[in-house]
């Protein structure tokens, strides 16, 4: 329960400083996608169901107050958070190799997918163009930010674990 | 089966992911078609996002122009500040005047209207938040419907269109740029009023900051490189004149009867921080 608290004011709180701090920094070409870093990383910490609801909650932020389409957004991080869940028994602390290429590939398949829904179907065919231009950049922007936040991430995954270890 | 029954009762997480994927996808579908929004959870995130995003923004604001400032550029930067306000100032100057003597000499007599935009109504607001991704360029500002705005309400800053409220909330809005891969504004050429659409693109915005124009019928060849491109008359959106950008590029279609190209958009979409909505619709018949 507490746990859920916390994993919801993150979400609140990387939703609002990637929609306002990260947008003024200007010398930054494009924005870090903080969002995909913290539910692919429920994903892999927490399991399929944690990292599909982690998910399904920051898309739909995305959905209610910048999306054309409500629950796109939603469907995406969804599908990236329980793809994410399924690497869950791959998962240990110290081995920083599995959530870095996790969120890279998470980062990745999004923005894929998003390219592909609301951009291919509009006719904007230079895949190459937006890939170079948009989804690299992000990429290594959002694996930059990630060394930073997936340690806190970390660190409140084992706090709480430890909460519940103790309370068992 | 004695076994599974020992077990924890729970729902499978391919089950939860089916009925939510289901869902989501209707909803998709729903928007597209009917263009709901999410109603009342709009409302309440409108409530408690709203003032958070002020709050960061105002201190990261103010964080910023701090560290700007003791970069040891203090003087240069409230010059250029001044400066920059100047040339706004100018540039709307100069489009106003344009627009009055293209009224006086042309349109006036035939269709009796004399708006510049410096005359319809306006209510400032400031922008709160940005669009979390790099794929679309829409942003929230601080005013909705309490303030009077609804969809369709034109924004402007300084000197040109910013774009279009699509979404509103009791205490906020949201504004679709000109920019934005998605957006179409019909638009004239202010000195021949030759009508032509201009469409936002990622893709050229990302390569030279611009955006393009096409479907433009100029036989006479009177366009130039450097001509406004303002909001036309035939709009159904946009009040007329409203200074869109400068065209940087014409050339030739295919068909030898239309042209199109590229403009820089008279807005620093970068730098924008507050904007005016115009409260006065277009009148549609």
């Amino acid at each position: 329960m507490l746990r859920n608290i916390a994993l919801g004011c993150g979400v609140i709180l990387l939703f609002v400083l990637q929609t306002t701090l990260l947008k003024d920094i200007s010398f930054l070409p494009v924005t870090p996608n903080l969002l995909i870093i913290l539910t692919s990383s429920v994903g892999f910490m927490r399991g399929r169901k944690a990292g599909l609801w982690a998910g399904f909650f920051c898309g739909l932020l995305m959905d209610i107050f910048y999306g054309e389409l409500l629950g796109i957004y939603a469907l995406f991080y969804m599908w990236a958070g329980y793809a994410n869940g399924k690497l869950c028994r791959y998962f240990y602390p110290q081995d920083i190799k599995l959530p870095m290429s996790a969120i890279a590939f998470s980062d990745l398949g999004v923005n894929i997918l998003i390219y592909f829904f609301l951009f291919l179907f509009r006719g904007r065919t230079s895949f190459l163009f937006y890939f170079i231009n948009i989804m690299v950049p992000e990429l290594v922007m959002t694996l930059i930010f990630m060394i930073g936040l997936y340690f806190v991430i970390l660190k409140a995954f084992e706090f709480f674990n430890g909460l519940e270890k103790r309370s068992a | 089966m004695r076994r599974n029954n020992r077990k924890k009762i729970s729902i499978p997480s391919k089950l939860i992911l089916l009925v939510m994927s289901v869902i989501c996808i209707l909803f998709i579908f729903l928007s597209y078609a009917f263009d709901i929004d999410a109603g009342p959870v709009k409302v309440a995130a409108g409530y408690i996002f709203t003032p958070m995003q002020t709050g960061i923004g105002k201190v990261g604001n103010r964080i910023y122009e701090r560290l700007e400032k003791y970069a040891g550029m203090s003087e240069v930067y409230d010059e250029n500040i001044a400066l920059k306000e100047e040339i706004n100032e100018l540039k709307k100057e100069v489009n106003d005047l344009k627009i009055a003597q293209y009224d006086v000499n042309e349109l006036r007599s035939l269709l009796a209207l004399d708006n510049t935009y410096a005359e319809y109504n306006k209510v400032a607001a400031s922008i709160v938040g940005k669009d979390s991704g790099n794929w679309f360029d829409s942003f929230l500002i601080n005013r909705g419907e309490k303030d009077g705005l609804s969809v369709g309400m034109n924004v402007i800053a300084d000197n040109g269109l910013v774009g279009i409220i699509t979404e509103t909330g009791p205490n906020f809005a949201k504004v679709t740029s000109v920019i934005d891969d998605t957006t179409g504004v019909s638009a004239m050429v202010l000195s021949s009023a030759n009508n032509c659409i201009v469409n936002g693109s990622l893709e050229s915005m990302d390569s030279d900051g611009t955006i393009v124009f096409s479907g433009l019928n100029d036989t006479a060849g009177v366009v130039m490189v450097g001509d406004q491109l303002v909001t036309s008359y035939i709009s159904s959106e946009y009040n007329p004149g409203i200074l869109i950008g400068y065209i940087t590029e014409i050339h030739t279609n295919s068909n030898k009867l239309t042209k199109s190209g590229h403009l820089k958009p008279a807005v620093d979409f970068e730098h924008l921080k507050y904007v005016y909505v115009i409260t006065d619709m277009k009148e549609t018949y």
